[in-house]
């Protein structure tokens, strides 16, 4: 399981198995594809697709993408397993809700330079809780 | 009670220092762009950070004038404790924001007694608004000008790339 934050290029990420990361990173990647086009597309469809929660991005055959964008155009996106049925879409919405709050509290840390990487341990803690609550 | 005083007083403080630190150096000519830029820069982190809160629980912006409406209303009313009260635009990137009792003139007059230490006073406000716009997605160039106080009005061009 991964998690990015992202403004086109990677701000965090974090997986549980590390010996997959690579793998994680180049999904992420392609993923962020998707995101950009379900964001323009946002502009011609329905008036109500303004949610920031962008749902199920795509099912490749190991992982399933889901993705969440931002106002301020950062981008979130969580990898899980297809073997792990047990996460519901309410739950990952929570998660990126509480992924988006504590972003937002590092971004008004006086210490944080937006575009940086992000370094801070409460963040780190945060992930770390709703990673080990997922698997 | 007096909470709204607060931000009004630290501000006032912000520019005081700011103007006395650079007048201990001696060229007085780059003195009042190197304060107008510091304030600016002041505004502009603020700005970043204050608009990241307020978006958390919006639903995203349809378009450019969407997101002006935004600004004049809800940042605005949060900072200031009221609304924009005229917005105006050439529908080509500039937008013309104009309050009619800026919260942070109101004290010094209500006229043209101190104009011209006004826009001392307007640069970390106009860095404000330029963060919390470039954190949005748009580059923008921000400039005051206050004729009348405690009157203002505020021009953002927004930069196309």
């Amino acid at each position: 399981q991964s998690l990015c934050v992202h403004l086109n290029y990677p701000l965090y990420i974090r997986s549980v198995p590390t010996q997959g990361e690579l793998k994680f990173h180049y999904t992420v990647h392609t993923s962020l594809d998707v995101v950009e086009e379900k964001i323009s597309g946002v502009g011609k469809a329905l008036a109500d697709q303004r949610e920031l929660y962008l749902g199920l991005l795509y099912p490749t055959e190991d992982y399933k993408v889901y993705g969440y964008v931002t106002n301020s155009k950062v981008k979130f996106v969580i990898v899980v397993d297809s073997s792990n049925t047990s996460l519901r879409d309410n739950e990952i919405r929570s998660m990126f809700r509480k992924l988006h709050n504590s972003f937002t509290d590092v971004m008004c840390n006086p210490f944080y330079n937006p575009g940086d990487p992000i370094q801070s341990k409460a963040f780190d803690s945060i992930v770390s809780t709703m990673m080990v609550q997922a698997c | 009670m007096a909470d709204d005083a607060l931000f009004e007083f630290l501000h006032m403080e912000i520019v005081a220092l700011v103007y006395k630190e650079q007048a201990t150096r001696e060229d007085i000519d780059k003195e009042r762009v190197t304060c107008v830029s510091t304030l600016d820069a002041m505004g502009f982190r603020v700005g970043q950070g204050m608009i990241e809160r307020f978006t958390k629980d919006c639903p995203t912006f349809k378009d450019d004038l969407d997101l002006m409406k935004f600004l004049c209303k809800d940042f605005w009313s949060t900072i200031f404790k009221k609304q924009i009260d005229n917005l105006r635009t050439n529908h080509q990137g500039t937008y013309v924001l104009q309050d009619n009792k800026f919260a942070l003139l109101t004290q010094f007059s209500s006229g043209k007694q101190y104009l011209e230490e006004a826009p001392k006073y307007l640069a970390f406000s106009c860095g404000l608004i330029r963060g919390a716009l470039s954190n949005l997605g748009l580059e923008s160039v921000v400039t005051a000008e206050v004729s009348l106080m405690p009157s203002c009005k505020f021009q953002v061009v927004i930069q196309k790339l």
